[in-house]
């Protein structure tokens, strides 16, 4: 039972990861229709950021938190602006080509300076030690990664239904051409929702940099898994890239103790699983089918 | 108030209308019937801003609109009523109401919006799509009425509705007029367009073929059923 209760905890931290970047790409692919390959590159640039930031300029972790997050939202915004905008006529595939190009360059840039050696980060001296809860101990720095997420995933939704911003968001994200025809200038709302989404892979990057190995490969193998929680909670749902990134955290954990003697099977378990729901629901499971434009 | 002078527009190679040029003075209700496909739905999206594919001249209040975008049209005071009444799924019925600026120097408070349409107030808090489609069609036009719009661009507002219901949309354009709105509308019943406009231009093969007033309609009623295939 407390075996149980423990991986469940470790599926919901790292479920928390793959949510804040499943929203992120969510809120992007609504607004742009651009699905954006970058997203690993911009949450491993949060971490090595956070590095950075501790090791030449000996900024903590608590400003690195609020540092990054805006630095590579403003980064984002300029991105969107002088290339990501361009292509947005064009085929999808031009979008899909440019941030995959991106990353690579973006990883080459990074590792020619910090080499690919994982680089240890300490979490903040706040946050050692552990929590107990009575049947067992949580790392302290875990459980706040995993409160700190879920906040901000819940401000986000509120953001999205409360604020008239929201509004226009989920408005021009259904139907972009009906929006403008109600006076809304939807093409001003595209480049401020860009940033915000690589802000969230950012913010994304610094969280982990404490837990996981800070390296310039770290998002490459992070993002797969995350288009494919994008993919299970329906491409463009908000809320169901956050519940498919939770899920998919907690199936994982689980499938890594229970299948390990299928070491095959746990590995590709999200994969098995997502192609088990795009055959029950294309759209996946909280996308809707396209409307016509 | 609306001049449209020599409006060409096309789809690809396919052109849908040619040349066509009319006027709407302010405070007037001017329907265009014609078959499907004459280009009636066409020539509202011309004057929305949201076909790409044109070529003429369009003036709003003696200002050349013809390079504005759509949403600077709809802040001109343009009202976008579109044939598939265009209720958000994702915005509740209030949301779909007041995502529009006000534009207009007489735009309806919400409180009078859901006086006049008290089956939007019962479901204010449901997704629009959870509406009827009468229902919907009132959002629509409560939508733009609450937007202040001096404009209305209404593409066949009686479609698939009861006889009820239309003559209740029926009702609220006449109010609108009576407060000075301008309509320009397509629609395919007869009997309903003469009962709320004032003139009537017939649209066939992409050009005005005629252009008549309620006592002309009345009288060739027959004879433009048979035409319009109805």
């Amino acid at each position: 039972m407390t075996g149980f209760l423990q991986h469940t905890f470790d599926g919901l931290v790292n479920g928390a990861f793959y949510a804040l970047l499943a929203l992120g790409l969510a809120v992007i692919f609504g607004m742009l229709r651009v699905v954006n390959f970058a997203h690993g590159a911009f949450y491993m640039l949060g971490a090595m950021g956070a590095y950075v930031l501790l090791a030449e300029l000996g900024v903590p972790f608590w400003w690195a938190l609020v540092i990054m997050p805006v630095v590579l939202g403003v980064l984002g915004m300029a991105l969107e602006r002088a290339f990501v905008h361009r292509l947005a006529q064009l085929d999808p595939l031009y979008n899909f080509l440019l941030t995959f190009g991106l990353t690579l360059i973006l990883q080459d840039l990074v590792k020619s300076r910090y080499g690919v050696q994982s680089i240890p980060y300490a979490p903040p001296a706040e946050l050692n030690g552990s929590v107990d809860f009575g049947l067992f101990d949580f790392p302290t720095y875990r459980v706040f990664v995993l409160v700190f997420a879920v906040a901000i995933c819940v401000g986000v939704w509120w953001l999205l239904t409360h604020s008239r911003v929201g509004m226009v968001v989920r408005a021009a994200t259904e139907r972009p051409e009906l929006t403008r025809a109600f006076g809304i200038n939807v093409g001003r709302w595209v480049t401020p929702v860009f940033g915000f989404g690589i802000a969230l892979a950012g913010l994304a990057g610094v969280l982990a940099a404490p837990m996981r190995a800070v390296n310039p490969l770290m998002g490459s193998d992070l993002i797969i898994v995350v288009f494919a929680v994008v993919v299970i909670g329906g491409l463009g749902s908000i809320f169901g890239s956050v519940a498919a990134g939770f899920g998919i955290g907690l199936i994982q954990a689980w499938g890594v103790v229970y299948l390990a003697d299928w070491p095959i099977l746990s590995q590709t378990l999200v994969f098995i699983v997502m192609a088990a729901v795009l055959m029950w629901r294309p759209a996946g499971l909280f996308g809707r089918e396209e409307a016509p434009a | 108030m609306l001049r449209i002078e020599n409006l060409s527009a096309f789809y690809g190679e396919a052109q849908v209308l040619r040349e066509v040029s009319l006027d709407v003075a302010a405070g007037e209700v001017v329907t265009l019937v014609g078959r499907n496909g004459a280009g009636k739905s066409t020539l509202l999206r011309c004057v929305m801003g949201l076909h790409a594919g044109q070529r003429g001249t369009i003036t709003l209040d003696g200002r050349d609109v013809t390079k504005l975008p759509a949403y600077k049209r709809a802040r001109l005071g343009l009202g976008w009523v579109p044939d598939d009444r265009g209720a958000y799924a994702s915005l509740s019925v209030t949301e779909n109401l007041t995502l529009p600026p006000r534009v207009g120097p007489d735009p309806w408070p919400l409180e009078r919006v859901y006086e006049a349409f008290p089956a939007l107030y019962t479901r204010r808090d449901s997704a629009a799509t959870m509406l009827s489609g009468g229902e919907q069609q009132m959002l629509a036009l409560a939508r733009v009425l609450r937007m202040g719009a001096r404009l209305l661009l209404c593409d066949e507002p009686t479609e698939g509705l009861s006889p009820l219901l239309v003559q209740q949309v029926g009702d609220l354009l006449r109010e609108a007029k009576k407060h000075g709105v301008t309509v320009l509308l397509v629609e395919q019943n007869l009997h309903f367009a003469t009962g709320v406009a004032d003139r009537h231009y017939l649209l066939a093969e992409g050009r005005i073929a005629e252009a008549m007033d309620n006592s002309e309609v009345r009288s060739r009623e027959r004879e433009l059923l048979a035409y319009l295939g109805i």
